[in-house]
C-alpha cells in the first residue's frame, strides 16, 4: 500500500466498518480470524444495510454471513481485481472528481516505460530482477516538475496506460483463470462498483490470503487501484484494511521487528556507500534527496527548511533518524560524531535477512544461535521439515514461551516422527543433535503490562490481570535483564567496537520488573534538556540533537499533566464517540498513530474545495477547511498540512507526489508499477495472461523442490480456524479449546473425495516435494472444484495450526509448504502450491 | 407469573465461533470432552453430561441457494410446559418465576426418565455424579442481575437476553427483514412450538434445515407418567423406578437411532 498511499497500515479502524455501504472481504476469513471485528460489519448491516461480499477459495464461516459469496482459485487475485478495474473503466463507474483531484491519473509517464508479454521495461532474466529507471514520470525542463494532462487523454498519462494495461482482463478471460462462475463474478462487480457513486463508500478487508503469495504486494496494489478509482480512500466506511493476524503485529512492525527497517518504517542502514555516514544515510532515506547539494548536516538542514527536496512529509526523515540515535545513545550521540550513526549495525547490502533466508542460512550452518520469542517455526515456518533440520545446526537456541512448544522440543523423538518414509525428508534423532536448548518460561498476555497496537493502529495500554504462573516472566523482563547483563559484561571495555553496547541508553526503572511507561516515554519522544515528553507530536522533532524519540510515529502519545506526572494516552478509556455524526471515532479511547488520526488520508472525506461534502454524503465528512480560522477543523485530526489551504492540501502527504498513485514509480516495487497476473510458483495450469509462468522478480531458493503437476496435481493451501491461535502453542494446550478442534484435518470437495476414494472422516496422507503429513479428511460441499480454462482443478485445504505437543495434536501442514516468497516482502507463499492426497 | 426472561438466538448473525460453548463450560466448571475429529466442525455430536450447549454445523445444497452452512446453538429450550418436569418422579425439576427450567441434582436419582421424555433429547446422564444434568439458563447469574454466560460472551450479537415479549417482537422484525433479503423461508422457532419455549430462535430457513423437529411432540410415555404414575408418586416410587427401568430398555430399543444415553456422560 505504501507505494500507492505512502503508508502501509490499515487505513481505517474496526469500529469504522459499520460506516460502509459495501464490504469486500477478499483473502480473509474474517469471521473466523477476527470474530470481534466482524461484529462491526453486523452493526453496519443493522444501521445502514451494509452488504457483505466474500471472495475466497472456500465457503467459510465468513461466507455464511456474507450477502454474496464468490469462489476464486487461490493465487488469482490480480486477475479477479484486474477484471474489476477494467469493468470500472469500461462502464465509466469511477469517481471522476476524486480521481482527478486526489490521484496521479493525469501524470505523464516516461516514453521509455514499456510492458510486453508480462514483462515491464528493464528486465534482466539472469538476475531475475528489474532495472526500474524507466518506471518514471515525464518532467519539464527543470527536471523536477512532473508533466500532467488533466484531460486524461494523453496516451502516456497514467490513466490511459492503466486502461491499456488492464484491457486484457475481460470477464471471460478472468473467469477462465480464477474459476469463478461468471454470474457470481458479475454479481460481485455490480455490487462493489456501486460504491463509485459519490454518496457511497466501499471498504476492502484482506489478510494473509492476499499477502502470502509470490505476488502478495501486487495483490494489495490491485486493491489500491480499485479503491482510488471508486473514490473510497480516506473516507469513513472505506479504505483498505489489512486485518492483522496478531493483536500486536501492528506494534511489532511499528517497532521494526523486521530486517529491512528501523523503528518508524525507515530503511535500515546497509554497509553500502549511500549509507556510509549520517549525511549519506539521511539523503538516502529522504525521497528525492540524493541530489540535494549539501556537504554537511547544517547545509542539509537548511535545504529541508527551504522545502527541498520534494518528498512530501518524509522531507523530515533526518529529524526522525537523529532523534532515534539520540534516544538510543544519549550523551554519546553528538553532532561531532554524526550522532553515533556509526554505532548502528549495518546489514549486508546484497543479503536478504527475511525468515526464509535466515533458515536457508541456518541450514548451511551460517548461524550459531537463535532466540525464539513469540513464534514457533517448527509449526509455523514454511517448509517446516527443512527449518527443523536447520535448528539442529545451531550451537544454541533459546525458546521463550508459555509451554514447551514444538520448537522448544524440536530435538525430541516425537519431533521427528513422520507418517511415511520419504528419502527426500531428513530424519534425525536426539543423539544426532548437538544444539543446546534453553527454555525461558514466559508470562501470558494477561500476566504482564504494556501496550499493544491493534490492527487499526490504536495503541492501548493493558494492565495486568493476574500474576505470572511460577517462574515465568514478561518479555520485557527477559529483554531488560539480558540487556543489563550484556552491558555489565562490557562495562570495562576500552575497545571502540564495544561502544554501542557500553554507551547504550538503558533505564526502565530500578526494580526487578521494568516499567512499561518508561519504554513508552522513550518512544513517545522527549526534549533532551529537561526529559519532558514532546506533546506536540513528531512535527516538533529536531535533527540537532535537542530531541530524542525512539519511534517517530509514536511521538506525542505522552504528555505531562498539570501536576507534572506523565499522561500516557494509550491508558485513556473514554468510550464517548466524539464524532458529531455518529461515525464511532472514539478519539479519546487509547491513542492511535499518527498523532491520534483515526482515519488516515481523511482529506479525501470532503471535496477538493475543502468545504463541500461529497454529494449526499454529509455525515461522512471528517475534516473541513475553516477559512476564517485558516485551518482544517473536524472530529478527526486532519491528515494534511493543518493550515494548508484546500488547493495546496495534498491528501497523500507521505508520497512525494502528494497524490494516490495508480502508477508506482521507480523503486516502489521490485516487480512492476502495475499489478500483472502471474501463476503461483507451483501451479497446476499455465499462465493465460502472458507467457511468464510465475512472478519474474521472485527469488527462487530451491529450484529442485518445484513440484510438477503430473506428480502433484492438486492445489494445496493453508489456513486457520477460530478455535486455535496461530501455531496453536497456546490454544492446543487449553482443554476447552482442544476439545473444539482436537485433530489436524484437511478439507476437500466431494468430487475430489470420489476421485481419490476418500470418505468423510478417513485418514489421509498429503504430500508435496517437501514432505508428507497425515490428517483426517473433511469431505465437504463447501469446497468445489474450479473450472480453469475448461479443466477441473481441485484444491486441498489444510489447517496449519497443529503439532505434536498439547492436547490437540496433528502433523504441521507447513511440512508441505515451499520456501518461496513475495518479490518485495519475502512473505512466504503459504497459500498456493502443488500437492497430492491419498487414503492412509 | 412474572414476565419471562429469555435468550434470543439469531442464526443469521452467528459465526459459529463457539465462544458460547467455552463460556458455558467455564461458568459451570465442566471438564473438556475430547472426542476425535470425525469430519464435522461440531466435534460433539450431542449434548452430554459435561457439555450443556454446542453448535451444530449442517451443510445444505440446492440448485437455487447453492451451498448453505447452517449453524445452530443447541441446548435446553426451557419449554413452558416442560416434559422433563412432568415425568420426574422426585420433582427434581422446577420452573423459576421468569421461565428457566432448573434441575436439582440433590433430588435427582439418576433414573434418566427425563432424558427420554424431552422432545429435544437434551438432559443427559452424568456418570460421575450419577445424576442428569442440562443447561440451567444460568439462573444463578440471572438472579444476580447478570446475563447468561453464553450471551455475555457472544461477540457477533447472535445471542441476546431479555424479556420474552420484547425479544419476540425483535425476532418478528428480524424475520421480516430476512424474508425480504434473500431468506424467504426465515422463521421464528420457539414461539408456538410445544406451547412456547423460553429460548427463541430466528432461523434463516425451515427448522428441518437446522436439525430441529418441525413439530416437536411429547412422547406417549409422558402421558402415562403424568396421568397415572405421578399422582401416586409418593408411594409408588419403587414401582416407578421399576417402570423407569422397563421404559429405559424399551426406549433404547425403539430409539436405536439415538446414541447410547447411559454413557452420554463421557467421563
Amino acid at each position: 500500500m505504501s507505494p500507492a498511499f505512502g503508508r502501509g497500515a490499515m487505513t481505517n479502524h474496526m469500529v469504522d466498518l459499520k460506516n460502509t455501504d459495501v464490504a469486500l472481504i477478499m483473502g480473509s476469513n474474517m469471521a473466523e480470524n477476527h470474530p470481534i471485528g466482524m461484529k462491526w460489519l453486523g452493526e453496519g448491516r443493522r444501521v445502514r444495510g451494509t452488504k457483505i461480499i466474500h471472495v475466497d477459495p472456500r465457503y467459510t464461516r465468513t461466507s455464511v454471513v456474507a450477502d454474496v459469496y464468490a469462489p476464486m482459485r487461490s493465487g488469482t487475485d490480480i486477475a479477479f481485481l484486474g477484471g474489476m478495474i477494467k469493468y470500472i473503466l469500461d462502464n465509466d463507474l469511477y469517481h471522476k472528481e476524486y480521481v482527478n483531484a486526489y490521484t496521479n491519473a493525469a501524470y505523464l509517464v516516461a516514453d521509455e516505460f514499456d510492458f510486453e508479454d508480462g514483462l515491464f521495461s528493464g528486465y534482466n532474466a539472469d538476475k531475475r530482477s528489474y532495472d526500474n529507471t524507466t518506471w518514471d514520470y515525464q518532467y519539464d525542463a527543470d527536471g523536477t516538475t512532473i508533466l500532467k494532462d488533466p484531460t486524461l487523454t494523453n496516451p502516456r498519462c497514467v490513466f490511459e496506460l492503466m486502461k491499456k494495461h488492464f484491457s486484457r482482463y475481460d470477464i471471460d478471460s478472468v473467469c477462465k483463470i480464477t474459476g469463478t462462475p461468471k454470474n457470481k463474478y458479475l454479481e460481485v462487480l455490480k455490487l462493489f462498483c456501486t460504491t463509485g457513486a459519490p454518496n457511497k463508500v466501499g471498504n476492502i478487508m484482506y489478510a494473509m490470503g492476499i499477502t502470502q503469495h509470490t505476488v502478495g504486494s501486487q495483490n494489495v496494489k490491485a486493491f489500491t487501484i480499485v479503491q482510488m478509482l471508486l473514490g473510497n480512500m480516506g473516507r469513513p466506511g472505506g479504505g483498505i484494511n489489512a486485518l492483522r493476524g496478531e493483536n500486536n503485529v501492528q506494534g511489532a512492525t511499528d517497532m521494526a521487528l523486521l530486517f529491512h527497517i528501523i523503528p518508524g518504517y525507515i530503511d535500515s542502514p546497509m554497509n553500502s556507500k549511500p549509507h556510509k555516514d549520517l549525511l549519506s544515510f539521511v539523503k538516502a532515506v529522504t525521497p528525492g534527496a540524493a541530489n540535494v547539494q549539501a556537504n554537511n548536516m547544517e547545509e542539509f538542514r537548511a535545504a529541508v527548511a527551504a522545502g527541498i527536496p520534494n518528498s512530501g512529509f518524509k522531507i523530515n526523515s533526518s529529524k526522525w533518524v537523529v532523534s532515534l540515535l539520540k534516544s538510543w545513545w544519549g550523551d554519546a550521540s553528538k553532532p561531532e560524531n554524526d550522532f553515533a550513526y556509526h554505532y548502528l549495525p549495518k546489514r549486508e547490502a546484497t543479503k536478504n535477512y527475511s525468515h526464509i533466508a535466515m533458515f536457508e542460512a541456518m541450514d548451511k550452518g551460517e548461524i550459531e544461535g537463535l532466540f525464539v520469542m513469540g513464534t514457533n517455526p517448527v509449526v509455523g515456518g514454511p517448509n517446516a521439515n527443512k527449518e527443523q533440520t536447520g535448528l539442529s545446526k545451531l550451537k544454541w537456541m533459546v525458546s521463550c514461551d508459555l509451554w514447551l512448544n514444538e520448537t522448544a522440543e524440536f530435538w525430541t523423538y516425537a519431533a521427528w516422527e513422520r507418517p511415511v518414509e520419504n528419502d527426500k525428508v531428513k530424519i534425525l534423532s536426539p543423539k544426532d543433535i548437538q544444539t543446546e536448548v534453553f527454555f525461558l518460561p514466559a508470562a501470558a498476555v494477561f500476566e504482564k503490562e504494556g501496550t499493544a497496537a491493534q490492527t487499526g493502529r490504536w495503541v492501548q495500554y493493558r494492565w495486568k490481570g493476574a500474576e505470572p504462573v511460577g517462574d515465568s516472566r514478561s518479555d520485557l523482563w527477559m529483554i531488560d535483564h539480558m540487556a543489563r547483563g550484556i552491558m555489565d559484561l562490557y562495562k570495562d571495555s576500552t575497545r571502540p567496537e564495544d561502544e554501542p553496547i557500553k554507551n547504550l541508553t538503558w533505564g526502565y526503572g530500578h526494580g526487578d520488573e521494568p516499567e512499561p511507561i518508561l519504554v513508552g516515554h522513550e518512544y513517545s519522544g522527549y526534549t533532551v534538556a529537561d526529559n519532558k515528553p514532546i506533546s506536540a507530536g513528531f512535527a516538533a522533532l529536531k535533527d540537532d540533537g535537542s530531541t530524542a524519540c525512539g519511534c517517530w510515529i509514536y511521538c506525542g502519545q505522552m504528555t505531562t499533566k498539570p501536576d507534572g506526572s506523565l499522561d500516557y494516552k494509550p491508558m485513556h478509556r473514554d468510550n464517548v464517540d466524539n464524532s458529531k455524526t455518529g461515525l464511532g471515532l472514539y478519539s479519546n479511547w487509547g491513542w492511535c498513530w499518527p498523532v491520534n488520526r483515526r482515519i488516515i488520508y481523511n482529506r479525501c472525506s470532503i471535496q477538493p474545495d475543502g468545504v463541500t461534502p461529497w454529494p449526499g454524503d454529509d455525515d461522512r465528512v471528517l475534516i473541513r477547511w475553516d477559512a476564517a480560522a485558516g485551518a482544517w477543523v473536524g472530529d478527526d485530526v486532519c491528515d494534511t498540512g493543518k493550515t494548508s489551504p484546500p488547493d495546496k492540501a495534498n491528501p497523500f502527504i507521505m508520497r512525494p507526489e502528494g497524490k494516490g498513485c495508480f502508477f508506482a514509480a521507480k523503486g516502489s516495487f521490485k516487480d512492476g508499477p502495475f499489478p500483472e497476473h502471474y501463476e503461483p510458483w507451483e501451479s497446476p495450469v499455465r499462465n493465460l495472461m502472458n507467457s511468464q509462468k510465475f512472478n519474474p522478480a521472485t527469488k527462487v531458493w530451491e529450484p529442485e523442490k518445484l513440484g510438477k503437476v503430473e506428480e502433484y496435481p492438486f492445489i494445496g493451501t493453508t489456513y486457520r480456524v477460530v478455535e486455535h491461535w496461530q501455531t496453536g502453542a497456546l490454544t492446543r494446550n487449553l482443554p476447552w479449546l482442544a476439545e473444539l478442534m482436537p485433530n489436524m484435518f484437511v478439507e476437500i470437495s466431494e468430487e475430489l473425495g470420489k476421485l481419490r476414494g476418500i470418505d468423510n472422516g478417513d485418514k489421509i496422507i498429503m504430500s508435496t516435494t517437501r514432505g508428507d503429513i497425515e490428517a483426517i479428511a473433511c469431505v465437504t460441499k463447501r469446497i468445489k472444484p474450479y473450472i480453469v480454462d475448461g479443466k477441473e482443478v481441485h484444491m486441498v485445504g489444510a489447517l496449519w495450526q497443529f503439532g505434536f505437543k498439547g492436547y490437540a495434536t496433528g502433523d504441521p501442514a507447513n511440512r508441505l509448504t515451499p520456501h518461496v516468497g513475495d518479490a518485495n516482502t519475502m512473505i512466504p507463499e503459504y497459500k498456493a502450491w502443488l500437492c497430492d492426497i491419498r487414503r492412509a | 407469573m412474572a414476565r419471562s426472561l429469555t435468550n434470543l438466538y439469531d442464526v443469521s448473525k452467528c459465526t459459529a465461533c463457539r465462544g458460547c460453548l467455552v463460556a458455558c463450560k467455564d461458568s459451570n466448571q465442566l471438564p473438556a470432552v475430547i472426542e476425535p475429529f470425525k469430519g464435522n466442525y461440531a466435534t460433539h455430536e450431542d449434548t452430554n453430561g459435561n457439555t450443556y450447549t454446542l453448535i451444530r454445523f449442517i451443510e445444505h445444497e440446492d440448485p437455487v441457494d447453492g451451498v448453505r452452512w447452517n449453524f445452530l446453538k443447541w441446548q435446553c429450550m426451557h419449554c413452558f410446559d416442560a416434559e422433563c418436569m412432568k415425568v420426574c418422579p422426585k420433582n427434581a425439576y422446577t420452573k423459576t418465576e421468569w421461565g428457566a427450567t432448573i434441575h436439582d441434582e440433590d433430588k435427582c436419582i439418576g433414573c434418566q426418565y427425563c432424558t427420554y421424555a424431552c422432545p429435544f433429547g437434551i438432559p443427559k446422564y452424568r456418570k460421575r455424579t450419577d445424576t442428569v444434568t442440562k443447561c440451567t439458563l444460568c439462573y444463578e447469574r440471572v438472579e444476580e442481575g447478570l446475563k447468561p454466560a453464553c450471551v455475555r460472551t457472544c461477540p457477533s450479537g447472535a445471542l441476546t437476553f431479555g424479556y420474552r415479549d420484547e425479544l419476540l417482537q425483535q425476532a418478528e422484525e428480524r424475520v421480516k427483514m430476512l424474508r425480504a433479503n434473500g431468506f424467504p423461508r426465515a422463521t421464528i422457532y420457539g414461539k408456538l412450538e410445544l406451547g412456547g419455549t423460553n429460548k427463541i430462535y430466528v432461523l434463516t430457513d425451515t427448522p428441518d434445515k437446522f436439525g430441529l423437529p418441525v413439530e416437536p411432540k411429547v412422547s406417549a410415555n409422558t402421558w402415562v407418567w403424568q396421568d397415572w404414575v405421578q399422582p401416586y408418586a409418593g408411594w409408588l416410587i419403587p414401582i416407578a423406578l421399576a417402570a423407569s427401568a422397563t421404559s429405559f430398555v424399551t426406549n433404547r430399543i425403539l430409539d436405536s437411532k439415538k446414541k447410547n444415553h447411559a454413557e452420554g456422560g463421557h467421563e
